[in-house]
């Protein structure tokens, strides 16, 4: 179906997209990379009265990296975040995450942004932002705050941002020292919405023992649900940690739903069996890290590499 | 009340066209409505089928997914862009030797991704062609043809460029 009819605005300064924002309040959507928002607006599922196009503002397309971690700017897309070297340096979660989103010529236009506001409890990068601890940066006319990954998400395509406010950018935190990544998920079909996702961070000690591991779900709540399964696996050494107890403790944690795709039970099943083995593979990855830091490991250099 | 038109510029397949659009005319609909280019399929307008895909400054994208008012001042190539005057693109080529094709909606889009993905990746694993491909649908041929399609595009990408040599 073809959308319906919006008043198109499309400033060049950030200064002027807050005004419009400001002004149009709760009547005013961002538009972004589209990728979600024109769907639903062909779908007549969404019909804002004005649309505030970002797609001029090429100041908000930086990847910045630093050793404290990446910072992704509004207009950078998915498939630049994926490509820079210098953020999965610092943070190799994000392109873990960003090869299962959607197709490469969705991810073309989609941002990484958006999709954290569009906060779709299938989506990757929400799942990223909350087992990581980041924050979203949001900007209206007269101030900016920093919301943290733990109050952004507040339901199903809810997010804490609220009229007239734009997300400037979102923070990604560093790969801590002696610690690995992996995100694992099934979907019905390569580029789909994932039936169940787990991304993982494992931690280790100078003895590399697990010292700290937590697991996000996507799929599997109203907003990604983390879990800290550090207990559950014990303080084991990073090759013989018991995963299928940390397994179970997610499976505790998780409230999954039926839908026409798959049961909650299955749903329910599935998200163990991926938090085993991406916690397993995030441990891996750690030791390798660790092995890795003390030949001196360079925890990317400050750079932005935004083209 | 009328809805506002907004003045765009766009450089379709090398040429400038100039057209005025409301804010909602997604750009699948400025090509063929607006500017008459008709190769370009609409088939799910909701980015999962493919058929739209067009480049846009030389990346592909879904044509259902963007509108022209965004597209403004950039440049598109569709799949009328492809051939080189009378001689079709290695990648026509190439679908048309292996019969990458049976009824040919699903095809503009294809092609148009095919071209990108050969223009980053010249030599594609069998592993990549099929993650190039997954973003786009056909519901004729079974794939199989149109992946040998893209190993065949390749093959003859490479022995141009070594001909040109
Ligand atoms: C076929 C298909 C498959 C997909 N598969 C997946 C998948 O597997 N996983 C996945 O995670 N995603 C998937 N997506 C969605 C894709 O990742 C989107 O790119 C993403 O969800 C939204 O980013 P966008 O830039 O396109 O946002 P838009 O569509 O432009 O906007 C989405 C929403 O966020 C708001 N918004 C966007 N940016 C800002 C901002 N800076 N400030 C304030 N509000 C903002 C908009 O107002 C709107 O409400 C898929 C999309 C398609 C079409
Ligand atoms: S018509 Fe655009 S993806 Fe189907
Ligand atoms: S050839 Fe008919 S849909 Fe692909």
């Amino acid at each position: 179906m073809k959308p319906p009819p919006f008043d198109h605005h499309a400033p060049r300064t950030l200064a002027e997209a807050l005004d419009v924002l400001a002004a149009t309040g709760e009547h005013g959507k961002v538009l972004a990379g589209g990728q979600s928002l024109i769907p639903l607006m062909n779908m007549r599922l969404a019909a804002p009265a004005h649309l505030v196009d970002i797609n001029r503002l090429g100041g908000l397309a930086a990847v910045e990296t630093g050793p404290d971690g990446v910072r992704v700017g509004a207009l950078a897309r998915h498939a630049q975040v994926e490509r820079s070297a210098g953020a999965a340096a610092v943070q190799p979660l994000l392109r873990q995450a960003l090869r299962l989103v959607a197709h490469p010529v969705i991810r073309n236009r989609g941002t990484a942004v958006g999709s954290l506001v569009h906060a779709d409890p299938a989506a990757e990068l929400p799942a990223v932002l909350a087992l990581l601890g980041g924050s979203v940066r949001l900007a209206r006319r007269g101030g900016t705050r920093d919301v943290p990954a733990g109050e952004f998400f507040t339901g199903p395509l809810e997010s804490a941002l609220g009229p007239g406010e734009l997300a400037v950018s979102a923070f990604f935190p560093a790969l801590p020292p002696r610690a690995g990544t992996a995100f694992e998920e099934v979907s019905r079909r390569h580029g789909d919405y994932a039936l169940a996702g787990v991304a993982a961070l494992v931690r280790l000690d100078g003895g590399l023992r697990v010292a700290a591991a937590t697991a996000a779900c996507v799929s599997a709540g109203p907003v990604p649900v983390v879990v800290d399964v550090t207990a559950a696996c014990g303080a084991a050494p990073a090759g013989a940690a018991d995963w299928e107890a940390a397994a179970r403790a997610v499976r505790e944690r998780i409230e999954p739903e039926d839908d026409i795709h798959a049961s909650a039970d299955y749903r329910r099943h599935l998200t163990g069996v991926l938090a085993a083995r991406a916690l397993r593979e995030a441990a891996r990855a750690a030791v390798e890290h660790a092995d890795g830091s003390a030949g001196g490991y360079a925890a990317g250099s400050r750079a932005g590499d935004g083209g | 009340m009328g809805e506002a038109a907004h003045e765009i510029a766009l450089t379709v397949n090398g040429v400038l066209r100039r057209t005025r659009v409301p804010g909602r005319r997604l750009l699948s609909d400025c090509l063929r409505h607006d500017l008459g280019l008709t190769g370009t399929h609409v088939g799910c307008e909701h980015g999962v089928c493919g058929c739209c895909t067009v480049l846009l400054d030389g990346e592909p994208v879904r044509s259902c997914l963007m509108f022209a008012v965004t597209a403004d001042g950039h440049e598109i190539t569709t799949v009328e862009g492809l051939a080189d005057g009378a001689r079709m693109s290695p990648v026509q080529r190439a679908f048309a030797e292996c019969h990458g094709l049976q009824c040919g909606f699903c095809t503009p889009g294809f092609l148009c991704t095919v071209t990108a993905l050969l223009r980053e990746n010249p030599a594609p694993s069998g592993e990549e062609v099929l993650e190039g491909l997954s973003g786009n649908l056909c519901r004729c041929t079974g794939y199989q043809n149109i992946v040998r399609a893209v190993h065949r595009a390749a093959e003859i990408m490479a022995e141009e460029r070594a001909e040109e040599a």
